[in-house]
């Protein structure tokens, strides 16, 4: 944006920052996006603050220790660590200035989020049926909103995916798309560091208590 | 709708014909056209900021004509003006929209129509994300105001606490209209937040070093990380206890195991750093005003800085102050209760280094002086309640009294509502290219004044005597007869105050001294350089700034010429297309939140998926910018005489 061309300096140095830090308007663009995840961050702090108060108001019904399914949240987590991993390789071989490794990737990543979503789904499906829904208690609610929320979050991180490798196929890679996929990659790792939390706040300690 | 009695009859009619009147007046002058370019598509700042300022006056109207019945009400023993029930839903709408939509958007009118002008910017980071911003501001405004005419306003507080606000106890469409309206402009206000955050760190003239920025910026700074910090926990709570309401489950309920102090405490995380977010920028204002106004630069620039930062982070270490009595136990109690005394340090700070900016200084007693001279008045006393109340122990006397109110008006009325009007007088030049006029604006100031300490003086006093807040009559014999009705007449002086004000805008739209200048007040920094109104593009050349107060170092030595546009040099400039999706993402925001109130989920989720669908077409979108061309830049230039 030539609102702030004048602002950055042009030149030699401009040539050895990635290329998705080029233009200024780029780089705005990526500074503001860390400003967001600092909000989510907090949002999800929020939750998980809610979700320690509440995980041993149970009323009598289902636990934590009775519910979690050790495989399944395990798959889940080597799952999304591994997509967070080939949605890396995204990054770099955009750095690298190749396309098709790029959009492969992405295709990689986009699966193994899919794949997830599949297995959360599942485990969400089977606790409603054994009469573990969200209504049943306070520990309950505040373990599908939690858990839930991050979910939605990866949904919407996959369809952002999918649409920044349109935008990467359509155009190719320019500074803005090289920022765009710069961007939901980032989001991608956020995803993940969030995951590692409730793997270990709400899976792990939930079976070992 | 149609069996609420004459009140809403009469609103109702009252809506529908203003309605009609807006319809006819535009489609006579045929300017339909003209509000969808001009205004509706808008993205450029200074334009979102004057619709912010018109939308924040028109809700201060609506939250005082609340106001004015409640003290009305209240003003004899024994009133029955107003039913129980009417006078709860008064008093929560009220606060919800002083708060939330009227000191909020009040302060995001400033922070747009200023922070780029400030910092040497052509535009803020993100002016697409900043239109949405305003967009979801408006609408959720209007959602909440309609919740009056359709089907009942809400009524539990503007806390909204629960278990009182469960289904189980508040079954009315009331509470779903608050908490959808306030959690969709709180999503606008997260996206200014970030925004301004962004703009200040990353687009300020080349040179200005941060600690070379005036202290307004420096303010939005600070209640940037605030928004920042505290609104995800708002919109947190609120999702919860939609959750509870919506799909039955137990965060807050008193059973199966819901704690509704869990929501108290994410309810006040957000609600004490939200009084600091609204009244920082204030402090912004001030320090611009007295340095301005005394024609010197402001004393202790940087312990001005360090202490706004300080309050920020100050804010965070005191929310639960506001529940001294629910029983947290002493050392809690204690902890919460110096940290909220600390924040009076930083504050006392502040204070003093206005005094001492304008000690000596060449004072002039413009209209934004008087604000800012009666302001210091009010805080002094409304700090030093402030501390009272933060005694945890002797809080339990006055916990949830008449006391507590006159404090938080004192300081929010006395701070915020002061130091927005002095903003709004000293850069309404800026915005429309005239000054308001001096002696209505007098008036307006000493009725408000006048009418401010006469209406919440007398409430301290009651506060000690044994008077509750949310009460909605009182019996005869308690003694509080006289003082009530003393303090409903300083309401009566204030609503006059206010009308002095506008007045004072139509008079002065016709009468007003106009500002061919740019400078009016012979300003410090740079927005003064521009003409007024400014260019939609700002800078024609971007300055590079060497000092502090550039603008008024250029003009102590005679080198204003340097930041003046020179013909040869002139480049096109890339600016921001207009866009109707923030308006339509607003509209479609409006009907998801009026569906999921009514629980017509159809209309609801079709409603968010057009959302989705102008997200999806703006990710995929390439060019949105233009360039404006040299000519027209010549053109505009010259028009002012700059060139
Ligand atoms: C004309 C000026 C004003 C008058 C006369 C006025 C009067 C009142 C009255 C009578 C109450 C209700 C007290 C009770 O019965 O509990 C109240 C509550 C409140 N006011 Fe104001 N007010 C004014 C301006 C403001 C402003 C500018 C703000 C904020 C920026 C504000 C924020 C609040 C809040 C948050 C509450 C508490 C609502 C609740 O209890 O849930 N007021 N005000
Ligand atoms: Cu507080």
């Amino acid at each position: 944006m030539a609102v702030s061309e004048t602002h950055l300096k042009q030149g030699a140095a401009m040539s050895e920052l990635p290329l998705e830090y080029q233009t200024p308007n780029d780089s705005v663009k990526i500074l503001g996006f860390w400003i967001f995840l600092a909000t989510d961050m907090l949002l999800f702090g929020c939750l998980f603050a809610t979700y320690l108060v509440l995980r041993t108001h149970t009323d009598g019904g289902p636990t934590a220790h009775q519910l979690f399914d050790v495989p399944g949240f395990t798959s889940e987590t080597f799952i999304l660590l591994t997509s967070s991993f080939t949605g890396g390789l995204a990054t770099l071989s955009m750095r690298n200035g190749n396309k098709r490794a790029v959009i492969s990737w992405m295709i990689v990543t986009i699966l193994l989020g899919l794949s997830f979503i599949g297995f959360e789904a599942h485990e969400f499906a089977t606790d409603v049926l054994a009469g573990a829904t969200m209504q049943r208690s306070a520990f309950l609610s505040a373990f599908f909103t939690l858990v839930g929320t991050h979910g939605t979050h990866v949904s919407i991180g996959i369809v952002w995916m999918l649409l920044t490798m349109i935008n990467v196929a359509r155009r190719g890679l320019t500074p803005a798309t090289s920022r765009k996929v710069f961007i939901v990659n980032l989001y991608w790792h956020f995803l993940d560091v969030v995951w590692v939390f409730i793997f270990t706040i709400v899976y792990l300690s939930g079976v070992v208590m | 709708m149609w069996n609420e009695g004459p009140m809403i009859w009469t609103s109702d009619v009252l809506i529908l014909l203003t309605s009609v009147g807006i319809i006819g007046v535009l489609t006579h002058f045929k300017k339909w056209k003209w509000l969808w370019d001009e205004w509706l598509t808008t993205v450029d700042h200074k334009k979102i900021g004057i619709m912010y300022l018109i939308a924040a006056l028109l809700m201060m109207f609506r939250g005082g004509v609340d106001a004015l019945l409640m003290r009305t009400q209240l003003a004899v023993p024994n009133n029955h003006l107003l039913t129980a029930e009417h006078y709860d839903q008064i008093f929560t709408t009220h606060g919800t929209i002083m708060i939330l939509f009227m000191a909020m958007p009040f302060i995001f009118a400033m922070f747009n129509i200023v922070v780029p002008l400030q910092i040497g910017a052509r535009d803020v980071a993100f002016p697409y994300l900043n239109a949405i911003s305003f967009w979801l501001f408006f609408f959720a405004a209007l959602l909440f105001n309609l919740s009056f005419v359709f089907g009942g306003s809400p009524d539990a507080g503007w806390v909204s606490y629960p278990p009182l606000t469960e289904l189980g106890f508040d079954k009315g469409p009331g509470e779903n209209f608050y908490l959808l309206a306030v959690q969709i402009t709180g999503i606008g206000s997260i996206g200014t937040g970030i925004n301004f955050l962004a703009t200040i760190f990353k687009m300020r003239a080349p040179g200005m070093k941060l600690m070379k920025m005036p202290l307004f910026t420096w303010s939005v700074v600070a209640a940037s990380i605030v928004i920042i910090a505290a609104f995800p926990a708002l919109a947190i709570a609120l999702a919860l206890l939609l959750l509870d309401r919506v799909f039955g489950t137990h965060f807050f309920t008193m059973l199966h195991g819901g704690d509704p102090m869990m929501f108290v405490n994410l309810f006040w995380i957000w609600g004490h750093p939200e009084v600091y977010i609204v009244i920082l920028p204030a402090f912004g204002i001030f320090s611009e005003v007295v340095a301005t106004f005394s024609k010197k630069r402001i004393f202790g620039y940087s312990s001005m800085v360090a202490s706004l930062l300080l309050i920020s982070v100050i804010s965070y270490f005191v929310w639960a102050h506001h529940f001294f009595t629910m029983g947290a136990g002493a050392n809690v109690n204690t902890f919460f209760a110096v940290a909220s005394m600390m924040v009076a340090i930083p504050t006392g700070v502040k204070v003093f280094n206005w005094l001492f900016t304008m000690y000596r200084g060449r004072v002039t007693m413009s209209l934004p002086m008087w604000w800012t001279a009666s302001f210091v008045l009010n805080f002094l006393m409304g700090g030093a309640t402030g501390v009272m109340l933060a005694v945890a122990p002797a809080d339990y006397q006055y916990h949830n009294s008449y006391f507590l109110i006159a404090h938080f008006h004192q300081t929010l009325i006395g701070g915020t509502v002061y130091g927005l009007l002095a903003g709004m007088y000293y850069w309404w030049p800026k915005m429309f290219g005239f000054k308001l006029d001096k002696k209505l604006g007098m008036w307006a100031m000493v009725l408000f004044n006048i009418g401010f300490y006469v209406c919440f003086m007398p409430q301290y006093a009651l506060g000690f005597m044994g008077m509750q807040r949310r009460m909605y009559t009182y019996p005869a014999g308690m003694g509080w007869g006289t003082l009530n009705f003393i303090s409903t007449i300083g309401a009566y002086l204030m609503g006059l105050g206010f009308l002095f004000i506008v007045i004072e805008v139509i008079y002065s739209i016709k009468y007003g001294e106009r500002d061919l200048t740019g400078d009016p007040w012979n300003g410090r920094t740079l927005e003064w350089s521009l003409p007024s109104p400014a260019p939609h593009y700002n800078f024609a050349v971007i300055p590079t700034v060497t000092e502090r107060d550039y603008w008024w170092e250029l003009k102590e030595n005679n080198r204003t010429h340097e930041l003046r546009p020179k013909a040869e040099t002139l480049k096109s400039i890339e600016m921001p297309k207009n866009s109707a999706r923030p308006f339509l993402m607003g509209v479609a925001f409006f009907f998801a939140g009026f569906g999921f109130v009514f629980h017509w989920l159809i209309l609801g989720f079709a409603a968010l998926a057009i959302v989705a669908a102008i997200m999806i077409h703006r990710a995929l979108e390439v060019h949105d910018e233009y360039a404006v061309p040299v000519d027209e830049i010549l053109e505009t230039e010259a028009a002012t005489g700059r060139l």
